[in-house]
Parts: structure tokens; sequence; C-alpha cells
């Protein structure tokens, strides 16, 4: 069977295991590219790929922006701030403007849920979702996936725990479907006021203590942002830390820990667990421009794998 | 000739406004006409002469009025016309999305003979000024017969009273702040004791605002999955426990709105079986839609109160069925394309839905089984009495006022656009059964079905 991918990337649903696997191997293969002198390959030579951004971003942005120039593409950078955007703009005016421009991808990040496919129903260029709102960053889950399949080989069987502030987390909800289909078990804890009604129906186990952490074959912590103590989803940072935060202490030898940046040091993590070997953190910042020029790669060109590293 | 209202008065409560037509000169031959009402469950011929029921008699019987029209409706069902306690015709102030004209014609593309009116306009219809100069309006271009409501608190900001009695004399059939809920408990409660003086029902949007806070859909499974901020069902069912029991003291008449969660239905329940004066209502949108839609991201499935779970909607419809849900309202809801053309935490709430009521109603629950006909005939006509207003009837002696259904037809919906002036319909797209042909409204009509009348009408 032929792995699903595209024509967008809007959600994990788009991508079977298959598909995610292809997206993965040929991410391998830009990772090796990552290692030469001239990290660039002629993939993209003379398409153009925009990056529409509507939310703050460091590690995302540069990477697809690096990731579109080491694939030879040219790349046009739009942040909210600044464009027409600020001047009242509606996301389909923008978006019909910049198609104009005939690009072969629009890579959108949005504070909004589903932004992302409305934009691909405006445009014949394939999109790509950076995040859109609550909802999903798949390319984060992509490359999650890739940084742990690095390290495990396989993910079958693997036991997951996200930890943190769920409700809000776009990297959650795209993080468990992609593992998930990869095989892993996934467990989300956090406090009760930070895990959604009804999550385990997309598959995983929910709890609201730490207890069974011992359990887990890899901890991911996610961001726990000022703001949920401002609105009283936790009574105070202090005690969101002596519950939740993941030290080097409350670590198993052999536990794998990840975090999708950027870190709040001494919140969500400790900063001798952020120093400890057990942190992929770096590899997986490090994964990004790969798997990025992979997803691009796959969406718009999709030619068979063995034909890349050229 | 004196003046529509006053000769067709009998059915035209003279708190309805619309615009003066002749009365209709109609045969209706053959149709099976079902009036739950009155016992009447076969086919039939229906004579109008001057916009009344001149005579019922076996098919074929009966001649057409001289220099009137005969319909052949074998085949066809002939309902009494339903009554909208539901709608935002959106006049004054937002033109753009509908108006009174566009509005009752969509609701007589709908099969209904009369609606009423939401005051959650701009401005709000919170004077008597404001409200004279919408049935003036109504008066000049409604279609079928309006009812209006006016706000219970001045422009919606939930303090101070409107000048009630003032307002139910200048015409208003009773209140709500419909789009917002009375938050204060103290406020409601002086609005259900001057109801003493004012008359009129008090219709509440019940949501408290604490708990359904930036929600833009039903809490549950499916907002868990696509990280948009629920509404919970409790947001509802807390505020018409809390309401019914300041109605249970005030001794007052209240109409829930749009009730969308089980919890709801158990608390209406409650406060009918202590005796409260209570009713209510549920769309057709939550009668046949859950919140799995919203996966789509389709920003037609963003209402308020949000589509909830499959066994929400089951729990409303066991209540509409046995009654403690008393009637089906529409909560017509227009928006502009722009409004919803946008990410769907920021597009507008609601749906359009006159268009389309008794065809979903009749598609997803008739033809399925979950409901009989005559209960959604019975529950689509009974919002006229909710609001003390005399309800359609097929019998000799009363106004016209009917549907010519072809329950066999089934179309697109929005396939060929639509009337109302938006397009905002969470049924786009399906296909449905139950096409209206007729709709006779205050005894003239008010809307015919056009490729269809042309191949049926003759003489």
């Amino acid at each position: 069977m032929n792995p699903r991918i595209g024509p967008h990337l809007i959600s994990i649903e788009d991508l079977d295991r298959a598909g995610i696997e292809r997206i993965l191997d040929r991410a391998e293969s830009f990772a090796e590219v990552a290692g030469r002198e001239i990290k660039k390959v002629p993939a993209l030579r003379g398409r153009t790929i925009v990056n529409l951004f509507y939310e703050a971003s460091t590690r995302t942005s540069s990477s697809f922006e690096l990731a579109a120039k080491r694939l030879s593409a040219d790349v046009v950078s739009i942040r909210s701030a600044g464009s027409s955007v600020d001047k009242g703009e509606s996301l389909k005016d923008t978006v019909q403007t910049l198609s104009a421009y005939d690009p072969a991808a629009i890579v959108i990040r949005s504070p909004h849920a589903g932004a992302a496919q409305l934009v691909a129903g405006w445009t014949p260029a394939a999109v790509i979702n950076a995040g859109d709102g609550k909802h999903e960053h798949p390319t984060q889950a992509l490359l999650d996936t890739f940084t742990l399949r690095r390290r495990l080989g396989a993910l079958d069987g693997t036991r997951i725990w996200i930890v943190g502030d769920v409700l809000h987390s776009r990297v959650a909800r795209s993080n468990i479907l992609a593992l998930q289909r990869m095989g892993a078990q996934v467990t989300v804890c956090g406090p009760p006021t930070l895990i959604p009604r009804e999550i385990e129906a997309l598959g995983c186990d929910a709890t609201s203590s730490l207890h069974r952490l011992h359990e887990a074959d890899v901890v991911y912590v996610l961001r726990m942002q000022n703001e949920r103590m401002r609105d009283s989803f936790v009574p105070s940072l202090r005690e969101y830390a002596q519950r939740y935060q993941i030290t080097a202490a409350r670590l198993k030898p052999g536990q794998l820990l990840m975090q999708p940046g950027p870190v709040n040091r001494g919140i969500e993590l400790s900063a001798d667990a952020i120093d400890s070997p057990a942190a992929l953190i770096g590899e997986q910042v490090k994964a990004g421009v790969a798997v990025r020029m992979a997803v691009l790669y796959e969406l718009l060109v999709g030619s068979p794998i063995l034909a890349v590293a050229a | 000739m004196e003046s529509l209202d006053s000769t067709l008065g009998a059915g035209l409560d003279q708190r309805l406004f619309h615009r003066d037509r002749p009365g209709a000169e109609l045969l209706i031959r053959g149709a099976h006409v079902l009036d739950p009402r009155t016992g009447l469950d076969e086919p039939h011929d229906i004579v109008i002469r001057d916009g009344q029921f001149a005579e019922l008699g076996s098919p074929g019987s009966l001649p057409a009025p001289e220099d009137g029209e005969l319909f052949d409706a074998t085949g066809k069902h002939v309902f009494p016309g339903f009554v909208d306690p539901h709608v935002h015709l959106r006049t004054p102030g937002q033109e753009y999305k509908e108006d009174i004209e566009s509005g009752t014609a969509a609701a007589a593309a709908g099969g209904f003979c009369a609606v009423i009116a939401m005051p959650n306009t701009d401005p709000v219809v919170d004077e008597p000024a404001i409200l004279g100069s919408l049935i003036d309006r109504a008066r000049q271009v409604a279609c079928v017969p309006v009812g209006f409501l006016a706000t219970i608190t001045r422009g919606l900001n939930g303090q101070e009273l409107t000048e009630m009695a003032a307002l139910a004399d200048a015409g208003a059939l009773g209140f709500t702040d419909d789009g917002k809920p009375v938050v204060s408990a103290g406020m409601l409660r002086k609005a259900l004791a001057y109801q003493r003086l004012s008359g009129g029902v008090i219709a509440l949007h019940e949501e408290d605002p604490e708990l359904s806070r930036d929600g833009v859909m039903h809490e549950g499974a499916v907002s868990a999955r696509l990280g948009l901020a629920g509404i919970p069902s409790v947001s509802e069912s807390t505020m018409i426990a809390r309401d019914a029991a300041l109605a249970r003291y005030e001794n007052s008449r209240v109409h829930f709105q749009h009730l969308s969660a089980v919890e709801s239905v158990r608390a209406l329940e409650h406060a009918k079986q202590a005796g409260v004066r209570v009713t209510g209502e549920v769309t057709p949108h939550h009668l046949t839609l859950t919140d799995d839609l919203v996966r789509t991201l389709d920003s037609r499935f963003k209402m308020n109160p949000p589509l909830r779970a499959d066994g929400d909607r089951r729990a409303l419809v066991d209540a509409l069925r046995s009654g403690v849900i008393d009637c089906v309202a529409t909560d017509h809801a227009p928006h502009a394309r722009h409004e919803k053309e946008v990410p769907f935490e920021q597009a507008a709430m609601g749906t359009t839905g006159l268009e389309t009521a008794f065809a979903a109603l009749f598609t997803e629950l008739v033809l399925p089984g979950e409901l009989d006909l005559s209960v959604v005939v019975e529950r689509m006509t009974a919002g006229a009495g909710l609001y003390d207003l005399p309800t359609p009837r097929i019998a000799v002696g009363e106004p016209a006022n009917l549907v010519v259904v072809d329950l066999q037809a089934s179309y697109e919906v929005g396939a060929h656009g639509y009337v109302s002036r938006s397009e905002n319909c969470c049924f786009h797209g399906r296909n449905l059964h139950g096409r209206v042909l007729l709709t006779l409204a205050a005894g003239a009509v008010a809307f015919r079905e056009r490729m269809l009348v042309e191949a049926t009408w003759a003489g």
C-alpha cells in the first residue's frame, strides 16, 4: 500500500503510519545533507515557499525558512506585525493575494484552530500547518517522532508520558496522534484543570499524578505558561512545580526527556534535568530542519526515496 | 374594503404584523391533510375563499372557486402553517445579513405562516419607538405575519429594565435578552415580578458565562481533540434550574429558548413537574446534528448553544416527543459570508434554519422512525400558543394558514441558493426530503415553489 501523504499537511490525520515513516526516512537522508559543508540540494530550485506567521515563533519559523532554502527554494516570510494583516486584511484576502505569486507551498501558523485548513481551500498551493491555535502542530510531532525513532529504533510498545498543560497544547494533540500511529502508548499527565475532559477519546490514558512516571520510557514535558496561573488553572507556579516539575531526581535511569521549547527553567523542568544526558531537547531542535525539508519535499516532489541524496 | 387585519382578524392576532395581500381563492385537490389538533389525517379537497377555509370535502368532490386557482395536490400533504417563535430578522441595523422582507420570505419558503423576531438588533428593541418602526416596516414588507419581542434590559446591558409595560402596549409579545443570558438573578427576579404588570412571556437564553467563558463548541471528546474551548452543558442547565426556581417564586411565565443538553431537559422536566409555568423550545439542528460535525471545523456548525453529543440529541428528541419540550424553533440566525469565512473560533455563532426546518426533521427524524410525522407537525405549530397567539388550524371558518409539502421530493440544500439573504445553513449540501410547494399565511399565498408550480397548477 502506498503511504498516505498530502496534498497538504494540516493534521497528523493526513498521514498514516507508512506516510509518517516515509517522511522520517526522507528526513534521515536530509539529516545527512546537514552534515555536509554545503548544506543544499537543488530539489525545489525555482519554486517559491511562503511562510505566513500570525504568531510569534523562533524555532518553527527559522527551521521552515532554513529547510526551504536548503532545498534551493525562494522563500518569502511574512509576519503579522507590520504586514497588511495588521491593517485588518482578512486571512482569505491575504492568502489570495499571496497566491498570485504562484507559491508551491504556503506554511502557515495561526492562533486559530482550522486556519490552515481554510487556507487550503483558498489557494492552489500545498499548505503546511505550522501550528493552528491549540489544535495541531504536525511538523513538531514529526520531528519529535524522528528524534525518538533515531534513539530507540522503533516506537512500538514505547510508553510515553506527556506532562503538563495538555489543555492548551497543540504539540500534545499532534504528538498523541503521531506517537500512537507509530505504535507507542501515550499517557497524559497534568493538573486536572489542564487536562481536557474526555481526552481519553484520543486513545491515550490520563492521570493527574506523577506516581507512575517510572513506567514511562519517555517523558515529554510541555511548556507551562504564566498566564495559566493568572487564569487560575493552577493556584501558583510554585505549587505546579512542586507537583509536576520534572527534575533529575524524578527521572529514572534510561528514561528519555523531551520538551518542544522554549523551556521555562525552574517551572516545568529543573536545570539539572535539562542538562542531564536523558534530555533530547537539542536533538529535537536539530531534527526540525531535516524533518521540515522532508515534509516540503514529500509534498512538492515526492519522487522515489532513493533519488534524493545526490 | 376593510383592512385585511380586521377581515382576517379571526386568526391574525392584533400583535402580528404583515403586508396586506388579497385573500386567496383556491382549491387544493386531493392532498393528504394532517392536522393533529383537529384530528384530520386523510385525503381531502380544501376550498379557500377570501383567505378562509370555506369547505373541506372528500377528494375530487369540490369545485374550484370562481376566478380561483386549482392546485392538484394528489399525493402531497397539507399541514397547518408552521409557527417559529424564534428568528433573527436582523432589522434594524444588520440588513446586510437579513431584513424583514427577506427573512419572512425565507419563512414562507419553509412553510411558516408566522414568526417571532428577536430584539438583539442594532439598536436593540428596547424602546416603544423602535418597536413601532419595526411594526410599520412589517406592515409594508412582511411576507408572513411577524410578532416582536422586546428586550428585558436596556441595550441588553443586563442591569436596567426596559419599559416593559409600554413595550407590551406597543405590541411586544414578550421579552428576551436572547443572544445573552440575564446573568444577574436579582435583575431577572425584578423582570419576572414586573411581568405581573406588563404581561408578555419572558423568554430566556440560558447560559452561565462564568462556565461558558470563551467556549466555541460543546465541551467533550471533540473539543478535546480539536483544542477548542468548550461550552459545558452545565452552563445551560444550571441557569435553567436557577431561573425555574425564580419563576416559581414569582409565579411568572417563562419560556426557555433553544435547549441543547440532556441536563437542561431534566431541569425543565423537574420544573414542569413542580407546576412552574415554564415551557421550552428546541431547534431542528440540535435535534438532528451533533458536535461530531465540528471535526470538520466548518463554521456553519458553530452556533450558540452549540451542537452537543448524540446522547443530548436523543434526549431532546425524546423530550419533544413526550412534550417536556413544547415546540420547535429554528433560531434562524443569518450571518454574512465574511463573518463565517474565518477560522472557527472567530466565526459568528448561528445558522439559518427557516427554509430547512421541516425537511430536516422529516428526513432525519420521521423517516428513520424517531418521531411521528404528526408530532413534528404539532410541535412546529405549537410556538403560537406559547405566546398566547391563535394556533393555525385546518377547519372551516379559520383563516387559511397552511403548507403544502411533497414528502417524496428531495433536494440538495443550497444547490439553488437560499431565499434568506444569508447562506450559513448547517444543512448545506445535505439531501433532504419534504419539499414545501405552497404556503398560505394569514389567508394569502406567501410562497409557491417555482419549478413544481408550473407543472401542477391548472385552472
